[in-house]
């Protein structure tokens, strides 16, 4: 099922509203994207803890409607 | 405990790097799963995978296990290190290398 990147990232940058969000889409299908998230609330956890809190703005899309979504996460420099 | 998280905690327990995948090292079976392995085979160290594909109740367990929603997961001395993004991302950093190294495992950079 299909995603448009405009509604992943207005899903993250609810929970996230400091978000700086990069999406590409990387296969033109709507389907395969790539995501890059910087966060100050990512400061100081691990990364398994800032993928976390990206899945949890996502609602429980992850591995469900929201297949393949490469995450990548940072802090602000 | 459930049988499947005692299955779940004993293959993790009872291998030093474990990959619970989707499809095999030779035929993985989704694009994430198929970087995991890259980068696995890259370091060149020993590892043990799952084909959660052929086993429904690991393929739903893992998810609780771990509390984490995707297929690959990597596991090294029992504990959960996270999916493909996260070992690439430990990888280039080269805290994978570090990682292993540390639990007497030479992976090669």
């Amino acid at each position: 099922m299909p995603m448009p990147a405009d509604q992943i990232e207005a899903l993250i940058r609810a929970a996230l509203p400091d978000a700086q969000i990069t999406i590409t889409d990387l296969a033109g299908d709507g389907d395969h994207y790539a995501a890059h998230v910087v966060s100050a609330s990512f400061a100081g956890k691990p990364r398994i803890a800032q993928h976390k809190l990206v899945f949890a703005a996502l609602g429980g899309r992850m591995g469900g409607e929201l297949h393949a979504l490469q995450l990548t996460t940072g802090v602000p420099t | 405990m459930s049988d499947t998280n005692a299955r779940i905690a004993d293959i993790v327990n009872s291998n030093d790097v474990v990959l619970f995948m989707k499809g095999t090292p030779l035929f993985p079976q989704c694009g994430f799963s198929s970087r995991a392995i890259a980068i696995l085979d890259h370091l060149e160290v020993p590892y043990h995978t799952v084909d959660v594909l052929q086993d429904m109740e690991i393929r739903q367990g893992i998810k609780a296990y771990s509390d984490w929603p995707t297929i690959p997961q990597l596991y090294v001395k029992g504990e959960f290190l996270g999916g493909s993004d996260i070992m690439m991302e430990m990888y280039e950093a080269g805290e994978l290398q570090a990682l292993l190294s540390q639990n007497g495992m030479a992976a090669k950079g």
